[in-house]
């Protein structure tokens, strides 16, 4: 369903001609009112009225999460704080957080596109939104809310944890609509299991989840267990939090990003080169409307392509497909790129296991080790020391066959693994830092 | 003729093995024999008990994989030779062990060993015809 027909539906060349026209003003007031960018275009040699088609935009330089911290906490903001309304601030898990201000208007028009990312997943004004994303710094719960109310949907703040209450909630408000991480839906419903519940006594059909890479078969995994369908939807708080890009409900491929808000490159993460219309690389975004913190080619680490091909929903808006993973959470073993989200794919197919699995990487007299840890199921648990062991050796196998590398597998006791109420953590690196 | 027995994942970490005594213990299970299989990271406790199904449920509580199977208790003569005539006869029925551990008490003059065998009815089959006493399941739990 789309909820603006006119914008959501663009002809190409006039969502063009709206972006260099917003991407000019943009250049602009970041040049006027932004010390840092008067610099770093100053150092390239480049000045906003240099833009004169989009594809100009290459010549300007990359804004990096860590120019955010060196700016840290207002720094990048191009709107005096009587103007900012919002403060919101990612989790900051290596140093200081990264800190992004909104103003009155910037909140208006994330509610919008997070509205129609709302409609586009299906929802609607008779929907009854369970927003399990969290509520505070992090814009995930905020974010959401707004766009529900825009929507005129009925939206319950639950916020994160308690999962028992959540439960309790869904069941009786009649929740139809769910949106959380990935992983804490699947933490969701292993609870509704464990209390001996059945989910086909609850309402929610439609499930919208987002701030963690997760894959196509956690996907089928996730709409399984809760009866639902899933939708992808993509978001960060240095650009804007949820509400960026997302999935229609009629084709689940690829995800819409909003281009009259948010102009997308695709860039080599090597050599920074732009790289064509359906080529991985590196997700680059600058904001086109955006007041309080606009930024200007921002270097996303999520690595995608661009989906220039019109979709069957109608909407005239690039995708981006589904991410493989953030050049962040790349983990180099042995000289091998491994991605968390590649090693899932592999677990995510072993119906002997849970889908709770934590890496651990640490080194060996010189040499990468790689440790998976999954929990035995009951599926699975035998008397018999061979059954296991067959089983942990088919999962070393599947991830040597698609990696190339030996791991070991621990297999673990149930409910070992930590849970997790926000963001998975995935990965612990023992590894001494260079 | 074959008898009950839990078997429990346990991680190779210091505490499991007393945790799990403990929680059949305090539920008034009395343990009658076990055997524990282990690989350096898990191990598998295989425990033949008074009450079985009291012994899964609170283990299952407690958040442990708990699986319930059946094994054979068959007697063994106290004597040399004893236990290999019943190896003998189970090889020439083409019968697999898939493990076996011994009784702690005895059954009269004779000592009680708990088999897992693939196909349980044919050894149970072949065991009696060659005139081996397979002990019934409730004498080995109740002894």
């Amino acid at each position: 369903m789309l909820w603006n027909d006119e914008f959501e539906t663009l002809p190409r060349e006039a969502i063009e001609s709206l972006q260099l026209k917003r991407l000019r003003q943009t250049l602009e007031r970041v040049n006027a009112t932004v010390p840092f960018y008067r610099e770093s275009f100053r150092k390239s040699g480049v000045a906003p009225d240099q833009l004169k088609s989009l594809k100009d935009l290459e010549r300007f330089p990359f804004t990096l999460k860590q120019d955010m911290r060196d700016n840290y906490p207002y720094g990048l903001f191009a709107a005096p704080l009587e103007q900012i309304v919002r403060i919101h601030a990612s989790s900051g898990t290596t140093g200081k957080p990264t800190v992004v201000g909104y103003t009155r208007r910037d909140i208006e028009i994330w509610a919008e596109v997070m509205a129609r990312s709302f409609a586009a997943a299906g929802a609607q004004k008779s929907d009854v939104i369970h927003n399990a994303y969290g509520y505070g710094l992090f814009t995930g719960g905020l974010g959401a809310h707004y766009g529900a109310e825009k929507l005129g949907a009925s939206v319950i703040p639950m916020s994160g944890g308690n999962t028992r209450k959540q439960i309790m909630i869904m069941e009786d408000f009649g929740s139809t609509v769910l949106t959380c991480t990935p992983s804490y839906s699947l933490f969701l419903a292993e609870t509704v299991r464990e209390l001996g519940k059945d989910i086909r006594n609850f309402k929610l059909k439609t499930g919208i989840f987002g701030a963690e890479p997760w894959s196509e078969q956690m996907r089928d995994q996730i709409e399984a267990a809760l009866n639902i369908k899933a939708i992808d939807i993509y978001g960060l708080s240095e650009i804007l939090g949820p509400g960026v890009a997302i999935e229609c409900v009629e084709a689940q491929n690829g995800l819409h990003i909003w281009e009259d808000h948010f102009y997308p490159e695709i860039i080599d993460p090597q050599t920074g080169d732009v790289l064509a219309d359906g080529e991985k690389g590196e997700l680059v975004i600058t904001t086109l409307t955006k007041e309080g913190i606009p930024l200007i080619r921002y270097r996303t680490r999520d690595i995608t392509r661009l989906i220039a091909e019109p979709c069957l929903c109608g909407r005239t808006h690039k995708r981006i497909e589904r991410l493989s993973g953030r050049s962040d959470d790349m983990l180099i073993i042995r000289g091998v790129n491994v991605f968390p989200s590649q090693i899932e794919s592999v677990l995510i197919n072993i119906e002997e296991i849970e889908p709770h699995y934590l890496l651990i990487v640490d080194r060996e007299e010189n040499l990468d080790t790689l440790e998976v840890q999954v929990e035995v199921n009951e599926r699975a648990f035998s008397d018999e020391i061979k059954v296991l062991q067959t089983l942990s050796n088919r999962i070393r196998g599947e991830i040597k066959d698609l990696l190339g590398i030996t791991c070991k597998v621990r297999l673990v006791e149930p409910k070992t693994i930590a849970r997790s109420e926000g963001k998975a953590k995935r990965v612990i690196d023992n590894r001494p830092k260079a | 003729m074959k008898v009950d027995q839990i078997s429990i994942f346990i991680e190779n970490k210091s505490g499991r093995l007393a945790e799990v005594t403990r929680v059949i213990g305090e539920a008034g299970v009395n343990i009658r024999a076990l055997s524990l299989a282990d690989t350096s990271d898990f191990g598998i406790l295989r425990l033949i008990v008074d009450k079985a199904d009291l012994a899964r449920d609170v283990l299952k509580d407690k958040g442990f994989t708990v699986n319930k199977t059946q094994v054979v208790g068959v007697e063994v003569p106290d004597r040399p030779l004893g236990l290999s005539r019943i190896l003998q006869v189970l090889d020439e029925s083409r019968i697999n062990v898939e493990y076996m551990y011994a009784f702690v008490e005895r059954c009269g003059e004779n000592a009680v060993i708990i088999f897992r065998f693939d196909n349980l009815e044919e050894a149970i089959e072949a065991l009696t015809a060659n005139g081996i006493n397979v002990l019934p399941g409730e004498r080995i739990s109740g002894m």
